[in-house]
């Protein structure tokens, strides 16, 4: 691989990636389209479906890898630094957007529908009329109609694991700067523990989400088909998990790349956007504990 | 390592070659230039279905389709016109013109450049596949227009609307990174000296669209993300009945909605505030005001889109802060048309066709933002809500606003792109037909929509007669009178006109841009220029 000079600037080779990445999420949505269809019906998987992950997978791997060897190999300069953090800066930017649509849901749920289907406002026939005997109370336990719909049997609660939940990843945001630390100073080996145990941490936070699910499945009546109060419990609390998910196995990148010794106190890029991820994905939580959870 | 950089710098500008160049491309002109054709091919696309809708609407009852296809022909039409003609293009003109106009040598991200362009074909790819499969008697498109509100595309929508949703998300991800990269682009490769308040109006269009596009695109990702949800997995984001409100749908595709809209004209409102000075030869009037009208725009885009559901149902408070909210976008717009205006007033004007279309541009889409004044009120909203007066409206600010700033991008640079002059009698040809078939097409449309015609339907009460054949006529005027474009666009590329093009093109025109050759080199600047 060569990189062509023009003058104080890079500018990477033609690159296979792109394209590889179309195909590799058009087969994806493909794949996922086929297969919800098909297990609507009773039916199986789509072959496209993995398909299409493993070759998103094979374009992670190799895009990044990529960059990685461009990047050890001394051929960014301060401005492609910069560019790469305004870019990490905006996509963040974009996630926390793709959160508010839920959190907007949430909202106009809690605060607008729930008043309206119970008569509230102007819509006095509205509770009368379409939904008699409907009580607007949240979190919604009775659905507007409870046959089609049914509510759960009791709503999750704050404390226990979310409130530990909320402390592991606060705990996280800790431990990951103080490997950040550790890092700056090039002192590599508080870098690799703390990070080992961020990674832990997320790890742990995953794995209590997963208990909570299958409590909320089994125990509790709370599922996906329960009402808005299911619905939007489900996909704020799954996208958040989705992301964490995916910064935990960064994070679990980041390690192995800091025990090969990619870092050095002044050249690590790529931790430092992990690390925001990772803070992002706090606070994100933070807004949950509250409004999902507790309030 | 240093060897090969010695070896290339003596032939820097060499150029990859074959198909490899366009699918492994690294470059933002090459770049460019795919989503150009992206978008023309599209046009041509979404052109067509127009006709189709034309063709239907020619005369009163049912003739040359059946209503349910001519859904699928509103719907494809307006998403395609949104997300796969006006965006594209903007995005195409951003990559030729904004690493030349701020002295850079490239976009800042090209590999994620590329990548934002080839999702676009992968995304369209599953949109026109489920039309195919539903001309072969396989299933529906998507049926339920293109602003595809609950519940008629959650539980009334066709098994295609899956493909739609993740289509859509397609979309958005090629355009969140087409924005992250121009917003990188501006922040952190320009020339030194080119401060932020010396950059041409163009790019900072596009800065300040850039982050609408951050903003917004993802709300819509959320929006098709519930509604997979509600169709497939038993969520009730859009149910009533599960506690949810299929209004909340409205609301959050509107809160995307209109910021989109302004998405798709402030590019071009970039454009013509580079065409206006160069053909008045003038420095464009009231710079600054120009770039805060702008910003200005873009907040106000963020807190009006309610405007959109005045007959939907909200409380009266909610009517009337939408109402004046809305109102209030009218006061940077109009310093905008002021300022064109006043940078041609005692100008020295030639009347080239790119000035001709940024002169049709600013009666026409002043045209269209007038009507938008007459919509934002609410209790005249009650009349006018869902009929042709809307569709009037809303053409006028795209067709004769986006579109035309397009066009007219198009003939203002393609002789620096090229290094050919396009051909100015058939310019010419292709404006005056098409403005006036434009208007042809358009202007009837004010009046059977005040008269009560209802829009997306295919059917109409007999008095709307004249005028829907008239608007016909204009349509099919409109349509073939672009393959004049198309062959002008040609013809210029493959250097069939004859005249080439000086480094300065036109007369009147200043900026970094002009400074390069025509054609652009390969790489636009190598080492950066001084901005003084
Ligand atoms: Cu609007």
């Amino acid at each position: 691989m060569s990189t062509t000079n023009h003058g104080d600037y890079f500018i990477p080779e033609p690159s296979k990636w792109p394209l590889v990445g179309t195909i590799a999420l058009t087969t994806t949505v493909i794949g996922a389209v086929n297969t919800i269809h098909s297990m609507n019906e009773g039916g199986s998987m789509s072959i496209l479906l993995p398909i299409g992950l493993l070759l998103i997978a094979y374009l992670f791997f190799g895009w990044f890898g990529a960059v990685i060897d461009e990047s050890m190999g001394g051929k960014y300069n301060q401005q492609v630094d910069r560019s790469f953090r305004i870019g990490m800066l905006w996509f963040i930017f974009s996630e926390v957007m793709f959160f508010a649509a839920f959190f907007g849901a949430l909202f106009y749920a809690r605060v607008f529908a729930l008043s309206w289907l119970g008569g509230g406002g102007n819509n006095e026939m509205t509770g009368e009329l379409l939904w008699p005997g409907f009580e607007a109370v949240w979190p919604i336990l009775t659905n507007p109609d409870n046959a089609v719909f049914t509510g759960p049997e009791k709503a999750m609660g704050a404390m226990g694991l979310p409130a530990i939940n909320t402390a592991i990843l606060l705990l996280s945001s800790v431990t990951v700067t103080i490997a950040h630390h550790g890092l700056r100073q090039n002192h590599r080996k508080p870098l690799i523990i703390w990070l080992a145990i961020t990674v832990a941490l997320g790890a742990v936070f995953l794995t209590l989400q997963v208990v909570e699910y299958v409590h909320a499945y089994r125990d509790m009546g709370l599922t996906m088909d329960s009402g808005i109060y299911g619905s939007t419990f489900f996909l704020l609390t799954g996208f958040h998990g989705a992301h964490v998910t995916l910064g935990t196995t960064m994070l679990l990148v980041m390690l192995i790349r800091a025990i090969k010794g990619h870092f050095t106190a002044d050249n690590h890029f790529a931790f430092e956007a992990v690390a925001w991820y990772w803070h992002f994905v706090d606070v994100v939580w933070l807004g949950l504990f509250i409004f999902v959870y507790w309030l | 390592m240093s060897a090969v950089i010695e070896e290339h710098h003596d032939h820097h500008d060499h150029k990859p070659t074959g198909i490899g160049r366009w699918l492994f491309s690294t470059n933002h002109k090459d770049i460019g230039t795919m989503y150009l054709w992206f978008s023309f091919i599209m046009f041509f696309v979404g052109g067509s279905m127009a006709l189709v809708i034309r063709a239907e609407l020619f005369q009163p009852g049912l003739q040359l389709v059946e209503p349910e296809f001519f859904n699928q022909m509103t719907t494809l039409h307006g998403l395609i016109m949104v997300f796969g003609v006006i965006m594209p293009a903007f995005v195409g003109l951003a990559n030729w013109m904004v690493p030349m106009m701020i002295g850079a040598p490239d976009m800042a991200l090209p590999r994620m450049n590329n990548w934002s362009f080839w999702l676009l074909p992968g995304a369209f790819g599953l949109l026109i596949a489920s039309l195919i499969m539903s001309l072969m008697g396989m299933g529906s498109a998507p049926n339920f227009g293109w602003t595809f509100y609950a519940p008629l595309s959650t539980k009334y929508g066709p098994a295609s609307t899956d493909f739609f949703i993740f289509s859509v998300h397609m979309m958005g991800i090629s355009s969140i990174m087409g924005a992250i990269n121009i917003i990188a682009t501006i922040m952190n490769m320009r020339a030194p000296g080119m401060t932020y308040m010396k950059m041409p109006i163009f790019v900072w269009t596009w800065f300040i669209t850039a982050y609408l596009l951050i903003a917004v695109m993802p709300v819509l990702a959320g929006a098709v993300t519930m509604m997979l949800t509600d169709r497939n997995f038993g969520t009730s984001f859009f149910d009533a009945a599960g506690g949810g409100d299929p209004v909340m749908f409205q609301h959050i595709f509107w809160f995307f909605g209109h910021p989109e809209v302004y998405i798709m004209i402030l590019p071009s409102f970039g454009i013509i505030s580079e065409i206006v000075p160069t053909f008045a030869r003038k420095k464009i009037f009231g710079y600054s005001s120009m770039v805060y009208a702008t910003a200005s725009i873009a907040f106000l885009s963020f807190i009006v889109w309610a405007h959109h559901m005045f007959t939907t149902g909200m409380p009266v408070a909610g009517e009337l802060f939408f109402m004046y909210a809305t109102m209030l976008i009218a006061i940077p717009t109009g310093v905008k048309v002021f300022n064109w205006v006043s940078t041609m007033w005692k100008g020295s004007m030639t009347f080239e066709t790119p000035m001709l279309f940024a002169i049709a541009f600013i009666f026409l889409f002043t045209i269209g933002g007038f009507t938008g004044l007459m919509l934002c009120i609410a209790p005249a909203d009650f009349q006018y809500h869902d009929t042709y007066f809307v569709v009037a409206h809303f053409h006028y600010v795209l067709v004769t606003g986006a579109a035309f700033g397009i066009m007219a991008g198009v003939y203002y640079w393609i002789p620096k792109w090229t290094g050919n002059m396009y051909d100015e009698t058939l310019g010419k040809w292709h404006f005056w037909l098409t403005t006036i078939s434009a208007n042809v097409l358009f202007f009837p449309m004010h009046f059977v929509g005040l008269a009560g015609m209802p829009r997306r339907i295919p059917d109409y009460s007999i008095q709307f007669a004249e005028f829907n054949a008239m608007a016909t006529v204009g349509a099919f005027v409109f349509g073939f009178t672009q393959l004049i474009f198309l062959y002008n666009v040609i013809k210029t590329a493959r250097g069939r006109t004859g005249v080439k093009a000086t480094d300065q093109v036109w007369e009147g025109s200043h900026g970094l841009e002009w400074t390069l050759p025509s054609p652009a080199p390969f790489h636009s600047f190598t080492t950066p220029p001084q901005v003084k």
